[in-house]
Formats: structure tokens, C-alpha cells, sequence
């Protein structure tokens, strides 16, 4: 097996692996990823729990250990066939508060407090940092085999070249997918499918080995069972505390990883995924588990004595000359590999942006408001931590490789994540825990197990001093690291869970009952722990009507980006019944938005946030006690009585809006009719007053004629005034003729663009145009969808009041439809007067009579409802905005049918 | 004084009267109306009831609320003609309302008329 073909196949696969991230994001975006949001996906996801340490190393464990390593599948098998209710209520949770990661969850339970968020980011780091290590090693390990054929034992190839190259290529591969979207509710699509692939190859790979070694090697299964007889596994004994306390860890772990965390909870895009992963991923666990056994029997018979047993998968088919076997199982490792690096450093990169850059950020910025876009200084944040994760990782195995502490690395992480366990479950499940019980376990459960267990990893004399070992810290023997309190024999690890998890529960329930809740705790405790009962009882901790729309859209645009963000505000405000873009204040949308922007940047920055511009949410005793009674009163009423409930108050409010509408409608029409005569008397004033003096004769030279020339033009005004109510009843009533045709929509904009150029000719207008993003066929009636262009390229022309007028042009498609922003750098239009200026005879000013009766827009609304699309004023943009949007292909009149 | 926003209509009333031997001066704003009535003490006014700025019964109400200007002979003028209109324009003190469009002569007459008693 020459080496540099092992080079071309992995770089082969992994530019394979490039692809499917690739092809599954374009997939995503144009929405035909169903299937790459399947329950299946979702299981094999969550295979990254089976890492280069299962893979490779499940096989030296039970070479050394025997059945024992059955511990670290049992685990995950129990939570997820019994306890999956849990994994259920973390995901309705996740889903519910947006939870970005396992910091931002135990943040937002414990009143949104980013000291916690920080402590969980700081455990993490430290706990998964190694961990990555870890993987990194078994890469270069898996290398330094098939480079140096015939050596059996842990070699490190010459230099550490190869665990940085796979390092950056991680990077990069992480930053390239992993930060794409902002939003992390949004699911790095790409990612997970290639991961779900990778769990397929790993799963592939040690299964075929299996069975390579099963009838190939040996003579089927009956000679293994002889093998495994004679070997020195038969002799295993089973110690009952170690394997409790290790099935007790690894089930702890597979919630509280950050990466299973992340896999589990954060990229779950439907609650009933769980039901399929509560028995397809124990059955991969036992697929994966199944050959463990007679591989490593049958490495021991054949390698010689002192052969590293945990690259056994690799060797024995090495050793029988299998070339092509060895390079899958190669591939096999490598995936197990990479899928874990790369989810756990998104992650752990989400968790330090989220937590430690964004509130520093927003602490140390000069300016009170939210200015710049955040959304870019969070990306970058998220690429430059994703990149330190790693850096970090590299750094740990270049000063630590090949080493004995990293090989054992993988439980001690698991004991430092477990740590989360209390104030994890006592968040979900009671609601008495406080944030200083919460700070209190995990930084004291931290501190017991950095004593007890990772500290010493390293051997006696590397951190902690021999001496320290045998006789304890300043000679206190009840304080040695691997005895506390006089407790020896026990088995190092074992020990430290025993005693950090202890010291955590104790230390969280103490602190819980002694210390006092705040509001925003208790309120936050209520939503978690009642989160299947408290759909509706929804706390309103903001003030009412303190936040300027407006400004929280620009807020939200800088965060979210500005289509996300304006469609959120239109769901919103169509929610409260509200047309456009600007739904109220009222503190349930603050509520709502905060959530949404909690998916960002995490809760407890988006709760800053919204305070700077909303004022400090207050949350009463009475709200409190509100809260609590909803909770009681829906747990006792059915939810049928309450649907009964909404839909008649649906009905009631329909009712009053029907009525409204009717009385409004009367009292438009006298309007009109009012409007309709001042507009029609106003020229006519003019001609009959000239006419009149022009009768009686007796002019002026030159008099005649400008006289002659201001009738004219009045009875031009009339005409085009006559012309304007016309179209405007045809539209109306929908009985308009639409002339549908292929149409480029580059080239409309063109003639617009010349048509609208006659309207206050004289200005310089600097016009931006996106023609890539223009270039794009239309099914409409071109002549009027043209008419609304020149209407609002006019309008601006008249009334921007820019010195240096400028107008942008953005095209965009969404879904099948097509939408058109003119935005201009004027002042734009008053909020009070937004809602006002499509309505008939709407001028804002009588300024510019530069023609026209102020019906320009009306008639605008009215042509793109005849083309199936609707135009709408855009708040928000820094000038007057429209957005026209209508469908790509406009198959029949919509409305003329309807008529 | 003629304080009037469309310049057509504008034109034609200055020539109307200028031809009758008056002296017109003519604002197209209602913000500012007040004061320059104020300021050039015109023997007559008229004012269009829409106006940008400020409109013709504010500025009606407001001049009538001052003693100095109390006594002013205004006339109304209006596109809209609605007896609603006419109505409020009276309440406000108007003492004479016409609507658009006017015959010349008419016009004219009653300037003059306004002119006698005021």
C-alpha cells in the first residue's frame, strides 16, 4: 500500500465530503432538502458520539479490558430507549427558546445570566479541547502506519505535518459550512450531511473488517467463540462500581457533550425525529459494538506481543495483505475523526462567540446603539473562534502527542462534561434552582474534577508534583488527588465522578434553596420546567410601547440580515392584524423578537439587546403570580375548551373587523366623491376664468396666447385626471384586459428608466442597477408592470430631496416570486404617513404640482394586485423604499376570475 | 390680497382685479399667510380654503380671533362646494363664500361688494 495513494484517497474523499456539504446547502436553499431533513439523517448525525476513540480505540479497550467497553454504548442505548422523554424536553426547549448551545440553554435557564454562560463555555473548552487532540492523533497515528509498513506500535510519523494539515483543512472545511447561516435554528444543512455520510462510511468500514476477520481469517464464528475462549479476555472479571459508573458517564455524556448537544438538540429540525433515533441509533451502537470483540481476539493471536491493539482495525488486515481493506478502515477512523472535530468546534465556537466575544463587544463598544453590521462582526467572531477551537486542539497534541494522558483522554472529558448534568436536569426539572446554585455546582464540580482527574492525567510530576500524589497538598492526606477524604482503592476515574458529581449536586441544591431567584428566573424556570403546559402563558416582562419599531427593524436587519428580518417584522405585523412592516411594540412581539434574535447571538446578549432599546424589562410580582395562574389554569382546563375558546374570540374579531371595514368604506366614499370634485374643479376654475376674460377680448399682444396655453394645459390636466379614475375603476373592478408575455425584466427596467428620465428632467440622478440579478424572464403584462416602475422612478425623482440624489434598484427572487426594491437616499416618508400613501389623493405635500392628482400610487396597488403581486413601502432603508413583488410566472388574471 | 396655491387660478384672479383698478399681492402658502396679513394690512382678503401649511379656515379662525384683524372683510374660496363646507367657512366668520369655478363678473362684483360694506 504506497503511501501517496493513501494521500490521493483521502484528499479524494474528502474533497467527496466538500461536495455532498455543497450539494446539500444548494439543495437546502432551494428548498428540495426534505430528505436531507429525514429522521435517518437526523440518527446517523448523531453518530458523531461514536469518535476515532470508539472506532479505533473500542478495540484496544476490549483487548485490555474486555467486555468493558460495552459500558461506553450501554449508556447512550439506556437514555435513548428509556429516558427519551428527557431527550424530548430538551428538544422541545431547544426549539422553543432557541437555544444556540448547551451554554446558551443553561444561560437562558438561569434568568439569562452570561456568568453562567461563561462558565459552561470555560468547562467545555477545557474538557473538549483534549478531546480534539485526541482526534487529531489518531489521524497522524492511522498515518503513521501505512507510511511505516511493518511497525505495529504507537509511532509518531518524523514530523507533526500531518496533524496540522488536517487541521487546517478542518478549519477551513468547518468555517466554509459551519458559518454560512448566522442564524443556528436555520441548521447547517451542509454539515450534517457530511456527517450522516461519514457515520455511513465509519459504520461501513469496521463492519467489513468484522467480517473479514469473522470468515476470512478465522473460520466463522464458532472458531472465534473458541478464540475468544483461549484468550486472555475470557478472563476478564466484572468490577460492578466501574461498570455503573461508566455506563452512569457515558449516558450523562451523550446530553451533555457539547457536540451531541449540538447534533441532538440545536440542528433537530422536527421533535418526532426522536421517536426514529430512540431505536435506530441504539441499533447502530450495537452495529458499530458488534465486531469489536473478534477483532481484537484475533489481533492478539496474530500481531506479535506489544503491537498497539488500538489500531488493530488497521493492522490485522495490513498484516493479511489487504491493502484495499486497510485503506477503508483507514477512511473509516478518518471519518470518525473529522465528523467530531468538526461538530464540536462549531459548537464550542457558537458557545465562545455567543458568550464571551458578543457580550464584550457589546460592553466595550463606544456607542450606546447597535450600529455596523453585527451580523458580520458575529460571523467573523464565530470563524476566528472555530479557528482558535482548532488551533487550540493542534496546540494540545503537538505539545502532549503521542503521550499516555491523551490516549485516556476521552473519559476524563466525559467526566468534565458531565459536570453540566445537575444544572442541566435541575434546570428542566425544577423549578427551585437558582443561578447561584447552578455557579456553584458546575464551578465547584470543575474544580474537583481538574484536581482529581484531568490534572493528574498528566502523571505525577507534570502539573501536579509527586510529592502531592503521596502525600497530599502541604501534607494534608485527606486532600491527595487520587484519595479524597481518605478514600483509597477506588479506581482513579470512578473516583473523580464519584466525588465532582457529589460535590456539583450538593453544592447546586445547597446553593438553589438558600439563595433568592430573580424575576427573570423564575419566569425562565416556568417555561423550561412547564414547557409541554405553557404554550400561552407567556411571560411580558417588556414594557409596553417603549421601543421605536423602527429602530429595533434596523437593529434586527444588522443581526438577523435584511430579508430575514423584514420578513420576520411582516409575519409579526400581519400577526396583529397590522399591514406592513411595523408591528406594535407590544411586549409579546418583544418577546417573539427576542427569541428570534436569541438564535443569533444567544439569549442572553439578544435580552441586552432589546434592553437598550425597550428599557430594562420589568417583570412584577403580579405578572409573576399572572404566570403562575395561567399555568395552573391551563393545566386544569382541557386544551379543547381553550381552542373552542380562541376560535370564537377568531370569530368575534373577524366580526369587528368586517364592521369596521364597512363603516370605513362609507365614509370613503364621501371622501372620494369630495376629493373627486376639487380635483375636477380646480382646473376647471382656471379655463373658465380665461376662457371668460378671453371672450371679452381686448388683450395684450403675446397675452392671448399664454392664456390660450394655461387652458390647454388645464384641459391636459383634466384629461389625464379623467384617464387616471378610469384605470383606476377598471382595476378596481378587475375587468382589465391584462396582455400576459415572456418579458425581460433588464429591459423594462431600461424603458422605465428613459420614460421616468422626462420627470424633472433637469436633475442629476445617480441610478445603481444589479443587471446579473436582473437578468431575469417574467410571465406578466409588461405595459403594466412598467407603469408602476415609471410611477415610483418618477416619484422619487420628484420628491427625493437628496442633494445628490441616488436611486438603487435590488432585484431579488424568493421562491417562485420575483421582487423589485426601488430605494432611494432622500428622507423618506414619515412613519404616521406610511400607512397613508397608497389610499387615493394621497400627496403629502401640494409642493411640486409636477401633475398628476396623487392617484400614482393608488393606481400602482391596483395594477400589481391584477399582476398577482403586491407593492409595499420598506421601513427602515435610510430613504424612501418600495418593494414590488409579484410571481415569476403570472399564469392567469387573478382577479378578473374572481370577478 | 389673494392667498391661493394653484398659480393658474391665481393668475386669472390678479388679472380680474388688476384689471378693476385693484392692487393684488399673492402668496401661494398658508404657513405664512397670517403674518404677512399682518404685516401688509390688506383691505381685502381672499382665501382658499385648502392650502399647504396651514389651511384657509385655520388662518380665517386665527385672524378673526384678533381684534386688530378682527373686522377684516374676507372671501372664502373653495373647489370642494359642499354645503358642509360653506357652513364651516360662515361659523368661522368667512363673509363671503364662493366656489370654484366662478363667472368673472360675479367674482369681481362681489370683491367689490365686500369691499363697500367692509
Amino acid at each position: 500500500m504506497p503511501f501517496n495513494l493513501l494521500v490521493l484517497a483521502c484528499l479524494t474523499y474528502v474533497i467527496f465530503l466538500f461536495l455532498v456539504a455543497f450539494m446539500a446547502e444548494r439543495r437546502a436553499e432551494h428548498g428540495r432538502a426534505r430528505w436531507l431533513r429525514s429522521p435517518v439523517v437526523y440518527t446517523l448525525s448523531l453518530s458523531i458520539y461514536c469518535t476515532a476513540w470508539t472506532f479505533y480505540g473500542a478495540v484496544g479497550y476490549a483487548a485490555r479490558s474486555g467486555l468493558e467497553y460495552l459500558t461506553i454504548y450501554l449508556g447512550p442505548t439506556l437514555v435513548f430507549v428509556g429516558w427519551w422523554w428527557i431527550l424530548r424536553k430538551l428538544v422541545r426547549i431547544g426549539r422553543a427558546e432557541r437555544v444556540t448551545s448547551i451554554a446558551d440553554m443553561i444561560s437562558s435557564r438561569y434568568g439569562k445570566s452570561n456568568a453562567l454562560g461563561v462558565i459552561v463555555t470555560m468547562i467545555c473548552v477545557v474538557a473538549a479541547t483534549p478531546y480534539i487532540a485526541l482526534q487529531l492523533q489518531s489521524v497522524t497515528l492511522s498515518f503513521g502506519v501505512f507510511a511505516q509498513p511493518g511497525t505495529y506500535a504507537w509511532m509518531i510519523p518524523d514530523t507533526n505535518s500531518t496533524a496540522l494539515w488536517v487541521a487546517g483543512g478542518l478549519a477551513l472545511f468547518t468555517i466554509l459550512f459551519g458559518t454560512r447561516n448566522l442564524d443556528a435554528n436555520e441548521q447547517h444543512t451542509g454539515v450534517v450531511a457530511a456527517i450522516a455520510v461519514e457515520a455511513v462510511v465509519k459504520l461501513v468500514a469496521l463492519i467489513t473488517v468484522g467480517i473479514f476477520v469473522v470468515w476470512f481469517v478465522a473460520d466463522g464464528p464458532s472458531d472465534i467463540a473458541s478464540r475468544i475462549n483461549a484468550s486472555a479476555i475470557a478472563d476478564w472479571d466484572l468490577l460492578p462500581s466501574r461498570w455503573a459508573g461508566l455506563t452512569f458517564l457515558s449516558a450523562a455524556a451523550v446530553i451533555t457533550l457539547p457536540r451531541m448537544f449540538q447534533v441532538l438538540v440545536v440542528e433537530n429540525s422536527d421533535e418526532r425525529f426522536l421517536g426514529t433515533a430512540s431505536w435506530a441509533f441504539p441499533l447502530y451502537l450495537l452495529a458499530m459494538s458488534l465486531f469489536v470483540v473478534p477483532i481484537a481476539v484475533v489481533g492478539l493471536g496474530l500481531l506479535p506481543v506489544g503491537a498497539n491493539p488500538d489500531l488493530f482495525v488497521l493492522t490485522v488486515p495490513l498484516s493479511q495483505g489487504q491493502g484495499g481493506l486497510a485503506m477503508l478502515a483507514f477512511l473509516g477512523g478518518f471519518s470518525s475523526a473529522t465528523s467530531m472535530v468538526i461538530v464540536a468546534s462549531i459548537a464550542l465556537a457558537t458557545m465562545v462567540s455567543n458568550h464571551i466575544v458578543m457580550p464584550l463587544w457589546l460592553h466595550l463598544r463606544p456607542a450606546k446603539a447597535v450600529s455596523g453590521d453585527v451580523r458580520r462582526l458575529v460571523l467573523m467572531s464565530r470563524r476566528f473562534s472555530i479557528a482558535a477551537v482548532l488551533g487550540l486542539g493542534y496546540l494540545y497534541f503537538a505539545l502532549s502527542g503521542g503521550s499516555a494522558a491523551l490516549a485516556a483522554i476521552g473519559l476524563i472529558s466525559f467526566v468534565g462534561v458531565a459536570q453540566m448534568l445537575p444544572a442541566m436536569l435541575g434546570g428542566i426539572f425544577w423549578r427551585g434552582a437558582t443561578r447561584i446554585g447552578a455557579a456553584a455546582g458546575l464551578l465547584i464540580g470543575f474544580v474537583v474534577w481538574a484536581y482529581t482527574l484531568f490534572l493528574p492525567s498528566f502523571g505525577p510530576g507534570a502539573i501536579l508534583p509527586l510529592d502531592m500524589f503521596l502525600n497530599g497538598p502541604f501534607g494534608i492526606g485527606w486532600l491527595r488527588p487520587r484519595a479524597l477524604f481518605g478514600v483509597e482503592g477506588m479506581d482513579p476515574l470512578i473516583h473523580a465522578l464519584f466525588w465532582s458529581l457529589s460535590f456539583n449536586t450538593a453544592a447546586f441544591t445547597i446553593g438553589s434553596l438558600l439563595s433568592f431567584p430573580t424575576p427573570i428566573e423564575r419566569a425562565q424556570g416556568l417555561a423550561f420546567v412547564y414547557v409541554f403546559d405553557t404554550e400561552r402563558a407567556e411571560l411580558r416582562g417588556w414594557g409596553d410601547g417603549l421601543a421605536e419599531p423602527e429602530s429595533l427593524l434596523i437593529m434586527a436587519q444588522r443581526i438577523l440580515g435584511d430579508e430575514p428580518a423584514l420578513t420576520f417584522f411582516e409575519e409579526q405585523a400581519r400577526a396583529q392584524g397590522k399591514a406592513g412592516y411595523l408591528p406594535d411594540p407590544s411586549p409579546a412581539f418583544l418577546a417573539a423578537l427576542e427569541r428570534q434574535l436569541a438564535g443569533s447571538v444567544g439569549a442572553a446578549a439578544a435580552h441586552a439587546m432589546i434592553s437598550e432599546l425597550a428599557g430594562r424589562a420589568r417583570v412584577t410580582v403580579d405578572d409573576l403570580m399572572r404566570v403562575a395562574d395561567e399555568t395552573a389554569q391551563i393545566m386544569e382546563y382541557s386544551s379543547q375548551l381553550e381552542s373552542q375558546r380562541a376560535e370564537l374570540e377568531r370569530t368575534a374579531r373577524q366580526l369587528r373587523e368586517v364592521n369596521e371595514k364597512l363603516t370605513q368604506l362609507s365614509v370613503q366614499k364621501d371622501a372620494f366623491l369630495s376629493q373627486i370634485s376639487h380635483e375636477l374643479r380646480t382646473p376647471m376654475t382656471s379655463i373658465r376664468a380665461f376662457s371668460e376674460i378671453m371672450m371679452e377680448g381686448g388683450m395684450p399682444e403675446g397675452m392671448s396666447e399664454k392664456y390660450a396655453g394655461i387652458i390647454h394645459e388645464e384641459a391636459i390636466r383634466l384629461t389625464r385626471l379623467l384617464d387616471d379614475l378610469l384605470d383606476l375603476s377598471v382595476l378596481e373592478n378587475g375587468t382589465v384586459q391584462l396582455d400576459l408575455k415572456l418579458a425581460n425584466l433588464s429591459e423594462l427596467l431600461d424603458r422605465s428608466l428613459r420614460a421616468a428620465a422626462q420627470t424633472r428632467p433637469e436633475r442629476e440622478f445617480l441610478i445603481h442597477r444589479d443587471l446579473p440579478a436582473e437578468a431575469i424572464f417574467l410571465r406578466t403584462d409588461p405595459d403594466r408592470l412598467t407603469q408602476v416602475f415609471i410611477n415610483l422612478i418618477s416619484n422619487s425623482r420628484k420628491y427625493c430631496d437628496a442633494t445628490r440624489p441616488e436611486l438603487r434598484i435590488a432585484v431579488r427572487q424568493r421562491g417562485g416570486r420575483v421582487l423589485v426594491d426601488f430605494i432611494d437616499n432622500g428622507s423618506g416618508i414619515p412613519k404616521d404617513k406610511q400607512a397613508l400613501i397608497f389610499e387615493k389623493f394621497a400627496r403629502l405635500t401640494d409642493q411640486t404640482r409636477a401633475g398628476g392628482a396623487g392617484l400614482g400610487l393608488a393606481i400602482c396597488r391596483e395594477v400589481m394586485a391584477n399582476l398577482g403581486g403586491t407593492i409595499t413601502y420598506l421601513p427602515g432603508q435610510g430613504g424612501a423604499a418600495f418593494r414590488v413583488s409579484m410571481p415569476l410566472r403570472l399564469e392567469k388574471p387573478p382577479l378578473a376570475e374572481a370577478a | 390680497m389673494l392667498i391661493e396655491d394653484e398659480p393658474n387660478i391665481a393668475e386669472a384672479i390678479r388679472f380680474l382685479l388688476n384689471r378693476d383698478g385693484w392692487q393684488v399681492t399673492t402668496l401661494g402658502d398658508g404657513g405664512v399667510a397670517e403674518a404677512e396679513v399682518r404685516a401688509r394690512r390688506p383691505d381685502l382678503v381672499i382665501l382658499d380654503l385648502m392650502l399647504p401649511g396651514r389651511s384657509g379656515l385655520e388662518i380665517l379662525q386665527a385672524l378673526r380671533a384678533d381684534p386688530a384683524t378682527a373686522a377684516l372683510p374676507v372671501m372664502m374660496l373653495t373647489a370642494k362646494g359642499q354645503g358642509r363646507d360653506r357652513e364651516a367657512a360662515e361659523r368661522a366668520g368667512a363673509n363671503l363664500f364662493m366656489a370654484k369655478p366662478f363667472s368673472n363678473t360675479e367674482f369681481v362684483a362681489a370683491a367689490r361688494s365686500l369691499l363697500g360694506t367692509g
